[in-house]
């Protein structure tokens, strides 16, 4: 089977432009998105107690808020978590530093007397307030310095234009991604940032497999314009990039279908991730490059660069 | 043509029988076991296992083996869980207090792997249930502690030098002594340089008044250490009181600076665990002062400068503030009947320096009281302090004695094993906490495996179908990949997380990008009109630097996931950047083997199935 059987001859570069108003309009809109929706920060975030509760028989939800409000916890919100019989209570942090066991033996108790059936506690969780505030800044740290070494490995390898147009093709990423998080409310938790950083690396994997056909091709291709042989090196390699979109994404969607809640969110953020990704590296790498003026001159020699800069007119 | 040399065929077929070898023992699940061990500060006596072994045989319980697993751990599998259950019961009768009896799981690994060093992956606490905690040292209050040992020290050097003060106290973080003249304060500095307990101290003079003060705050150097090592005696601590609990294979270890993570796989009883985990409960011993009259104390709010006031029975008493023994001179600890009086109460046992100072004390004081100060660090900062007995010592006594004036037989139970864990050092906070029920865990292993064998199968039929010969030789590199990841992360010891199943999972979907670069490229070389032993040549060489390059800007990002992430996270870089290490050796090696075996002997092949 081949789906691009006839060499693909699309003008990527020749719609650059309303590609990357679209692709800024993103990213705009990501940006209004964050602080306004704001993402939906998990337990490792914000800190406080979180139980997950399985009952024998559905509960009713105003039943479950009763009996919590009748053992002293008003301020908890409560949700189903994967099956109708299982919820998830949150409870924002307290003053009164309650450990998380007793609060959970607390609501399994008081459930155990107001329901029919068994009662069995799943899971609970406690993250005490400076761990949240570290783990948020050990995030954006982190996220910062991938793409430092990134931009260091890039312009080692090919030139600071390429570095420039991945790390921007990156963020772009990255931002997208976010605003996505924040508009589908999905719980943002740290599986949360590793999918994310597993989507940085993703997105420049993708975007580094077109920088290196476009490498080779400069110099075989020197008397086609700049925007020719980009256009040429993302036909080339269209295929390969749609294709192991394609077996990522079905080992993506087995974990978002089979792996369950714990990883549900991981799997859901890596699937819109990769879909954007998949396209920042044709529409946004690549026409960024072009806008940062590159040309064959900027992978040969430093010497050699200098001297045809001369002898050009 | 396209051909390798023998030597790299057998370097992988070697490669792939060494990572089949380590991956296997993940096949052989686990047996229902029980862990003997014994308490602190006993030793397991060479009869132990034949009273275990009769002991079974007398309840008519079979082994399925046994093992001395270290110098004071036994473990004993069986059949099944019922006769684990059983087993654990009968065996803690007939060994008695001094051991724990741990329910465990054993990994089934056979005895000639084992040998070679295979061992399966452990199990993360989210795939077998159980508790983590993040456990924060409480640096504040350790300091005030650190500050009131200082105070107590200084007095006694003054006073052991004749010299009278003022006063010396603890205030605003630091220390502040008040000397008489001049001449008086000199000789203070002279001692406080001159004393090793009182080192680490940065001394400065207060501007002269009524008074010659000193102050002296505890210095960087100082602090660092008291960190430093308060940490070490709270993990030794934790670790002892763990083991009190008989959890199976718990985690103890440094996390930061500051921090202990505690894991404990498998613990049914999360409530009672973190009672002996989180208390920071510690025993002092101090004289009762019986010069002062405690009510007109108790009325004036005039307390005697070297006493406190407590209330003991409702009553209130005044106790010195030089404290004779605390508890981490104690070095056992066990809970009975008294006696004489039948009421509850502890036994102790200090260590020598703590039996030396007992002796001294209770020498020049028969006849005088000594209370005990029992004090808990509640969570949140309260500190509790209650005065849980007060005894005329009727005799010196050093290194053993008893405790009475408890409630009831399970509270001298309780006391006598958090005196047997020890105290901690410095009190400590928990940071973090997750805790993981079982049937959470089963459901967890059973979602991953799935997903994993789902994804794994749904690229495998993909790549079959578009890619067909070629697809099929990449499937035997990504067959090979994953077993190569599993031999690697049960070689490494590695604990394989829910996350880390998701690394697995990308791994499959990511690590044939590879062969997808290498076919479209051949495809690519074919459609230029090109041979194909050519093409296969030219699409594998001209594929290799866009492999290269954009797998290591993943493993860059990986890397950076590896440093900063914390638990879940580690868990999934490290199967990441690991699956993409295989990849690279079964994808570009690998195929390229398989592909030469089939094609490369051949003159002309008519069409390349890719």
């Amino acid at each position: 089977m081949d789906f691009f059987k006839k060499k693909t001859n699309f003008d990527f570069m020749g719609k650059r432009k309303p590609i990357l108003a679209i692709s800024a309009l993103f990213v705009l809109a990501s940006l209004i998105m964050l602080p306004t929706l704001g993402l939906n920060l998990g337990l490792d975030f914000t800190g406080g107690t979180e139980i997950e509760v399985r009952f024998e028989t559905p509960p009713q939800a105003s039943q479950v808020r009763e009996s919590l409000a009748k053992a002293g916890m008003d301020n908890a919100v409560v949700q189903t978590f994967g099956s109708p019989n299982e919820i998830l209570i949150r409870i924002p942090p307290q003053d009164e530093g309650e450990a998380a066991d007793q609060t959970a033996t607390r609501v399994i108790e008081a459930f155990k007397a107001d329901f029919e059936g068994d009662v069995e506690m799943r899971s609970s969780g406690f993250v005490g307030p400076q761990v949240g505030e570290e783990l948020t800044e050990q995030g954006i740290l982190a996220m910062i310095y991938a793409l430092i070494g990134i931009f260091i490995y890039v312009l080692f390898r090919f030139q600071w234009r390429f570095s420039v147009a991945a790390v921007l093709a990156t963020v772009h990423d990255l931002f997208v991604t976010m605003g996505a998080l924040a508009l589908f409310q999905i719980s943002f938790d740290l599986t949360v940032v590793a999918a994310l950083l597993a989507m940085v690396g993703y997105s420049l994997n993708d975007t580094v497999v077109v920088f290196d056909r476009i490498r080779e091709n400069f110099p075989r291709l020197g008397k086609l314009s700049s925007a020719e042989v980009i256009n040429r090196s993302l036909n080339e390699t269209l295929s390969r990039t749609v294709m192991t979109s394609v077996t990522t994404q079905l080992t993506l969607i087995a974990l978002y279908i089979f792996g369950g809640e714990v990883i549900s969110a991981f799997a859901w953020t890596l699937i819109v991730g990769i879909v954007i990704a998949t396209f920042s590296s044709i529409f946004v790498a690549s026409p960024i490059l072009l806008l940062l003026g590159v040309s064959k001159y900027d992978l040969v020699q430093v010497e050699k660069e200098g001297a045809s800069l001369d002898a050009r007119p | 043509m396209n051909q390798y040399p023998p030597w790299k065929y057998v370097l992988i077929v070697l490669v792939v029988l060494i990572g089949t070898l380590y991956a296997l023992p993940n096949m052989y699940g686990d047996d229902p076991a029980i862990q003997v061990t014994t308490t602190r500060g006993f030793t397991m006596s060479s009869g132990t296992s034949g009273v275990i072994d009769d002991a079974l045989a007398g309840a008519g319980i079979s082994i399925k083996s046994s093992e001395q697993t270290t110098d004071n751990r036994l473990l004993y599998r069986f059949h099944d869980a019922e006769a684990q259950l059983h087993a654990a019961d009968v065996v803690q009768k007939a060994l008695g207090e001094t051991y724990v009896v741990a329910l465990n799981l054993a990994h089934a690994t056979p005895d000639w792997l084992r040998a070679i060093g295979g061992r399966p992956m452990t199990l993360g606490l989210d795939l077998q249930g159980g508790v983590h905690f993040l456990m924060q040292l409480d640096m504040d209050t350790a300091r005030s502690q650190a500050l009131d040992r200082y105070v107590d020290d200084l007095r006694a050097a003054l006073r052991d030098a004749g010299l009278r003060y003022v006063s010396v106290r603890a205030e605003g973080g630091g220390l502040v002594a008040q000397l008489r003249t001049e001449a008086d304060r000199e000789q203070a500095l002279t001692i406080i340089k001159g004393d090793q307990s009182l080192q680490g101290l940065e001394v400065k003079e207060l501007p002269a008044g009524e008074t010659f003060g000193l102050t002296a705050a505890i210095n960087e150097q100082q602090l660092m250490a008291l960190q430093q090592t308060a940490l070490k005696q709270n993990i030794t601590t934790l670790r002892n009181r763990v083991n009190e609990l008989g959890v199976a294979e718990p985690i103890i270890q440094q996390q930061g600076a500051d921090r202990v993570v505690v894991q404990l796989p498998g613990v049914q009883d999360m409530v009672e665990a973190k009672k002996i985990i989180g208390a920071t409960a510690t025993l002092e011993y101090r004289a009762v002062d019986e010069t002062n009259d405690p009510f007109s104390a108790q009325q004036t709010g005039r307390v005697p400068a070297d006493s406190r006031l407590y209330t003991y029975q409702g009553n209130p008493i005044l106790l010195k503030k030089r404290l004779i023994v605390s508890g981490d001179q104690l070095i056992g600890a066990s809970g009975g009947f008294d006696q004489q009086g039948g009421s509850p109460m502890v036994s102790v046992t200090l260590d020598g320096v703590g039996a030396s100072r007992m002796l001294e004390f209770t020498r020049d004081s028969v006849g005088n009281r000594m209370a005990v100060v029992y004090i808990e660090q509640k969570p949140g900062g309260q500190k509790v302090e209650d005065v849980i007995s007060v005894a005329v010592i009727r005799e010196p006594f050093g290194k053993r004695f008893q405790t009475t004036g408890l409630d009831s037989i399970q509270e001298a139970s309780q006391l006598a094993l958090l005196l047997r864990a020890g105290a901690l050092a410095a009190p400590m906070e928990i940071a973090f906490q997750r805790t993981i029920g079982p049937s959470l865990g089963r459901d967890n292993i059973e979602r991953g495996f799935k997903s994993v064998v789902i994804g794994f199968v749904a690229v495998l039929i993909f790549m079959v179908v578009y890619y067909r010969s070629f697809g099929m030789i990449a499937n035997l590199a990504l067959a090979a990949n994953v077993l190569l990841l599993l031999a690697l992360l049960s070689m490494l010891g590695a604990t394989l997380t829910m996350p880390g199943i998701a690394g697995i999972v990308l791994t499959v979907g990511m690590a044939v990008d590879a062969n997808v670069l290498i076919n479209e490229r051949i495809r690519e070389e074919l459609r230029n009109g090109n041979t194909p032993q050519a093409s296969i040549r030219a699409g594998y060489e001209k594929a290799f630097s866009a492999i290269a390059d954009s797998n290591i800007t993943t493993l860059i990002a990986a890397f950076v996931l590896f440093l900063f992430g914390s638990g879940p996270v580690k868990g999934f870089a490290v199967t990441l950047s690991l699956g993409l290490l295989t990849s690279m050796f079964t994808a570009i090696m690998g195929t390229r083997a398989v592909v030469n075996l089939v094609y490369g002997g051949r003159k002309r092949i008519a069409k390349l199935g890719v």
